[in-house]
C-alpha cells in the first residue's frame, strides 16, 4: 500500500489546478464585465446573448470539444491566423486547454455574478450615477464590493467546475503526460488499462477536494447572508 | 430659474397614463411634490434626476438637461436625491459614503454636525437605525453642492418623532445651503412646515399649485373647521341620527336629522365642517 502511494504521480492534479487557476482568472475579469453589462442590459438582443452564454451548461462535452477543437485547428480561419500570425498553435496543447475551459466554465461565472448584479437595489446604483459616478466606477466601487457571496461562489465553482472538466480536454488536449493530461483524463486511463487501485486513489482525491471546496462556498455564503441595500 | 415641461407615457394602476407637466421653479425655493399613489410624482421626479427618458424640455439657469433626444445624463446634472429607502452604500462607512460623492472632509464634517452624525462618522449603514440612515442619505445627498435636490417620500419610512426632527433638519439644511429644492410627500404638516409651495398631481397632470396655506386648508367660504372622514355607521337614537366618522386616526360623532341620515350611507367619504363657533383649545401634555 505504501508503495502504491509513493509511487502517487500528482503531475495530473497540478497541471488540473494550474488549468482551473488560469482559467479562473481570465474568466473572472471577461465575465465580470460581461456580466454587468447583461444585468444593466434592457436590450431586446439580451435574452440572445443569455442563450449564448449559458449553451456550454446544456451542450454535450463532445459538441462543444468538437467545434472548439474544430475553431481552434488549423483547418479554421482563427486557427490559422493564430499559428501563422502569432505563431501559436493552440490543439493539443496547454495554451488551447486554457481556451477551451474558458468556454466551458463561462456560464459557471458570468451567472452567479449577473444573478448578484441584479439582486442589488437599483437605487443604490442610481445613487452612484447621481453622485457622478461612471458607470465602470460604480461597478468597482459600488457594486461588486456588495456581492461578495456571489463573487466568491462564482471564483470556486468556476475553479472547481474546471477541475472536474473531461470531454473538453480529452478532445481539445489529448492527454499528454504533463501538459495536457489533467486528474479526470488520467483517472479515465487508469480505468481503461483497469489500473483500479489508482483509480480508486485518484477518485478519492477529487472527491475530498470537491466536497471540501463546496463546504467552504457554503459557508462562506451562510456568513455572508446579511441583506444588502437600504433597508436592513 | 427651473423650466420643466416633459411629456411621457406611463402604465398606471388604471392604465396608460400622459404625465404631462409643465412647471417653472424659482431657485432656492422649497416645492413640495404631492397627489395619490401612480399620480406620476415619483416618474416625475427621476426625469429631473436623469433617471427616466421623456420628451420635452427641462432649462436649469443656463443648462440644457432634456431637449427633444438629447438627454443630460444623471452624472452631468450635478444634482442631490434622497430615496426612500435611502440607498446607502452599505460597504461603505457613514463617512465614506459622504466621500464617496466629493472628496471634501471640510464639507462632510460640517454636514454630519449638522445632522447630529459626527459620532457615528466611522460606522457602516447596516448598523444604524432608519431615521439615522436617512440623515446620512440627506448629508450624502448635499456633499455635491447640489443646483437641485430631489427627494423622494424622505421620511414616510420613519416614525412621527424621527420625522418631526428631520423636518427640521432638513430645513436647517435648505436654509444653509439655499439650495433648489423639490419634495414628494403626502404628509400636510410636512408639506406646511417645510414648502414655499404645493404642486398636487393628478392622473399626470398638475390640478393645484399655490402656497401650503391655500392648497392645504380644505375650508371654504365662512368655514371654520373642514375635516375629510369616511361615515362608518349611522345609528338611530330616539328620534334623532348619530354619524360615525373616522377622521385620520380618530372617530367622532356627529348628529344628524332623518333626511340627511337617509342621504348617506355607510362608507361614504365625508367633509364635516363647523361654522360660527368659538373652538377651545388646549396644550396636549405628553
Amino acid at each position: 500500500m505504501l508503495e502504491t502511494l509513493k509511487a502517487l504521480e500528482f503531475t495530473p492534479f497540478l497541471v488540473s489546478f494550474k488549468l482551473a487557476s488560469i482559467t479562473t482568472a481570465i474568466l473572472f475579469i471577461i465575465s465580470l464585465l460581461l456580466a454587468w453589462s447583461l444585468s444593466q442590459s434592457k436590450s431586446r438582443y439580451k435574452p440572445i446573448f443569455e442563450s449564448i452564454t449559458a449553451l456550454p451548461i446544456v451542450l454535450p462535452p463532445s459538441v462543444l470539444g468538437f467545434y472548439i477543437l474544430y475553431a481552434l485547428s488549423f483547418h479554421s480561419p482563427i486557427g490559422r491566423f493564430f499559428q501563422d500570425v502569432l505563431g501559436i498553435k493552440l490543439v493539443f496543447n496547454f495554451t488551447g486547454l486554457v481556451v477551451a475551459s474558458c468556454f466551458y466554465s463561462l456560464p459557471f461565472m458570468v451567472q452567479p455574478l449577473q444573478s448578484g448584479f441584479e439582486a442589488l437595489p437599483k437605487n443604490m446604483l442610481e445613487a452612484s450615477y447621481i453622485a457622478g459616478k461612471s458607470k465602470l466606477k460604480t461597478l468597482f466601487c459600488v457594486a461588486l464590493p456588495n456581492i461578495k457571496p456571489a463573487l466568491m461562489t462564482a471564483v470556486i465553482i468556476t475553479f472547481a467546475h474546471t477541475v472536474g472538466e473531461f470531454g473538453v480536454v480529452l478532445m481539445v488536449g489529448g492527454s499528454i503526460p504533463g501538459e495536457t493530461k489533467v486528474a479526470s483524463v488520467a483517472i479515465y486511463e487508469m480505468v481503461e488499462t483497469m489500473d483500479y487501485t489508482m483509480a480508486h486513489i485518484y477518485s478519492a482525491i477529487m472527491v475530498s477536494i470537491s466536497f471540501c471546496v463546496l463546504l467552504g462556498v457554503y459557508i462562506f455564503n451562510r456568513k455572508q447572508s446579511h441583506p444588502v441595500g437600504g433597508i436592513a | 430659474m427651473i423650466e420643466i415641461a416633459v411629456q411621457k407615457e406611463l402604465l398606471g394602476s388604471i392604465g396608460k397614463m400622459d404625465l404631462n407637466v409643465t412647471l417653472s421653479i424659482e431657485s432656492k425655493s422649497f416645492v413640495a411634490l404631492s397627489g395619490q399613489s401612480g399620480s406620476g410624482k415619483t416618474t416625475l421626479l427621476r426625469i429631473l434626476a436623469g433617471l427616466e427618458h421623456a420628451r420635452g424640455k427641462i432649462r436649469v439657469d443656463d443648462e440644457l438637461w432634456l431637449d427633444g433626444t438629447h438627454c443630460l445624463p444623471p452624472q452631468q446634472r450635478g444634482i442631490g436625491f434622497v430615496f426612500q429607502d435611502y440607498a446607502l452604500f452599505p460597504n461603505m462607512s457613514v463617512l465614506e459614503n459622504l466621500l464617496f460623492v466629493r472628496k471634501d472632509k471640510a464639507l462632510a464634517k460640517q454636514l454630519l454636525e449638522l445632522t447630529e452624525l459626527t459620532e457615528l462618522a466611522n460606522r457602516k449603514p447596516a448598523t444604524l437605525s432608519g431615521g439615522q440612515k436617512q440623515r446620512v442619505s440627506l448629508c450624502r445627498a448635499m456633499m455635491n453642492r447640489p443646483k437641485l435636490l430631489l427627494m423622494d417620500e424622505p421620511l414616510s419610512a420613519l416614525d412621527p418623532t424621527m420625522r418631526n426632527k428631520l423636518q427640521h433638519e432638513i430645513l436647517t439644511l435648505h436654509k444653509n445651503f439655499g439650495t433648489t429644492t423639490i419634495m414628494v410627500s403626502h404628509d400636510p404638516s410636512e408639506i406646511y412646515r417645510l414648502s414655499s409651495r404645493v404642486v398636487v398631481l393628478s392622473q399626470g397632470k398638475v390640478i393645484q399649485d399655490g402656497d401650503a396655506k391655500s392648497v392645504l386648508l380644505r375650508t371654504q367660504g365662512s368655514q371654520k373647521f373642514s375635516f375629510e372622514g369616511e361615515l362608518l355607521d349611522i345609528v338611530k337614537v330616539d328620534v334623532i341620527y348619530i354619524a360615525i366618522i373616522a377622521i385620520g386616526q380618530q372617530i367622532v360623532e356627529v348628529v344628524l336629522d332623518g333626511s340627511e341620515a337617509k342621504a348617506l350611507h355607510v362608507g361614504d367619504s365625508v367633509s364635516i365642517s363647523a361654522k360660527a363657533f368659538a373652538p377651545m383649545i388646549q396644550r396636549l401634555e405628553k
